[in-house]
């Protein structure tokens, strides 16, 4: 028996280095730890005979070491981990909870800022966008590149000894526009703001495109207005009955102006401002 | 042989009982479980050598237990608990590794 052993003196995990003769490479002072070596010859003598209490305090203690085995892999399977963390590192855990909670909710405001703008210039411009075919509507109307539909009469003028000239045509329709009409067209032709009529009586021409009688005008605007307009004494009626002609004004519900105007871009104005 | 049973019947008692640790304990307890280990690995390489004592093998198993445990008590005290853990563990694990590859030249010779 060591006395070293006995007295218990030596420490479980003290350096020592071993020189027994069975290591065949060198190895760490501290991986012997339970039992340094003693002088040879003795182990196999002490060794074999350990005594019953040794035996149950050394079980017991091979016991103790699984339960706390099992109990921490169980605890750490729980994954209740945070309870096992130190005060210190739980701060600095909710420190870098809190910062990039604070990242997260600025990304947040950032994001439902950039969504307000969109929607906002989405509404806008959806806006501008209606206004802009509203008035491209309108001007077509006015321009006469776009069929228009709607109330208004239908004006027939018939001239078979050929004796209306084109200037009754012309009162036609400028009474026709004083009275609010707002689209025209007289035989095969549109009326625009360029419009003219040529020609001599019986060969009348609008914009140069020969006109037969007999002559239909067609013209949107408040039926009674117009055709009011039309039958003043002194008027259109008269000046054409005068002429030779007979004139027929219809009122109709639901007209329809079907010919077109070629669109014309301006050559020399520009828009202002 | 009767080391290893009762191992395993602690292993059992402590899956089958599965008590909650005290708070105090829990940050002790994964670094007394491993000094444990460092000692029976020791105990277990002795045994191989034919040198086993199992005096020392208990104070060596209880020191250790508590030499680790103080360790870690003190480094909370001293603001570098997780490090000191950190580093005990570590040191642990080279002298298992040392024991373990001591037990296998024992078994495979090699």
């Amino acid at each position: 028996m060591s006395p070293r052993h006995r007295a218990g003196e030596q420490p479980p995990d003290a350096p020592d280095p071993p020189p027994g003769p069975d290591r065949t490479e060198p190895t760490s002072p501290s991986d012997q730890v339970a039992d340094p070596p003693p002088p040879a010859g003795v182990p196999a003598a002490r060794a074999s005979r350990p005594s019953v209490t040794t035996k149950i305090v050394v079980a017991l203690l091979c016991a103790v070491l699984g339960f706390g085995v099992a109990l921490q892999v169980r605890r750490t399977a729980a994954g209740d981990t945070l309870a096992t963390v130190r005060p210190d590192d739980l701060v600095q855990i909710l420190d870098g909870l809190q910062e990039r909670e604070d990242e997260l909710r600025a990304e947040i405001r950032d994001l439902t800022e950039t969504l307000d703008r969109l929607r906002s210039a989405g509404a806008s411009s959806a806006a501008a966008l209606e206004e802009a075919q509203r008035r491209a509507e309108a001007l077509g109307i006015l321009t006469g590149t776009v069929p228009a539909q709607g109330q208004g009469v239908r004006i027939t003028i018939s001239d078979p000894t050929g004796s209306v000239p084109p200037e009754v045509l012309l009162d036609v329709v400028q009474e026709l526009r004083n009275a609010g009409a707002e689209a025209f067209s007289v035989g095969p032709v549109r009326i625009g703001m360029d419009s003219a009529f040529d020609g001599a009586a019986g060969a009348v021409s609008v914009d140069g495109t020969l006109l037969e009688s007999p002559y239909v005008i067609e013209a949107i605007g408040d039926p009674p207005t117009l055709s009011a307009a039309l039958a003043i004494p002194g008027g259109v009626v008269d000046t054409v009955r005068r002429a030779g002609g007979t004139i027929d004004v219809e009122q109709v519900d639901d007209l329809t102006i079907e010919v077109l105007r070629p669109a014309r871009a301006p050559l020399y104005a520009r828009p202002a401002g | 042989m009767y080391a290893a049973l009762a191992l395993v019947v602690g292993i059992v008692a402590g899956i089958v009982l599965s008590p909650t640790v005290p708070d105090w304990m829990a940050p002790y307890l994964p670094i007394a479980v491993v000094a444990a280990l460092d000692a029976v690995f020791g105990g277990l390489r002795a045994k191989l050598d034919g040198i086993f004592d199992a005096k020392v093998f208990v104070i060596s198993f209880v020191a250790n237990v508590l030499v680790a445990a103080f360790i870690v008590f003190l480094g909370d005290q001293l603001g570098v608990g997780s490090q000191l853990s950190t580093a005990v563990v570590v040191v642990l694990g080279i002298r298992i590794f040392g024991n373990v590859a001591a037990i296998r030249r024992h078994i495979f010779k090699a």
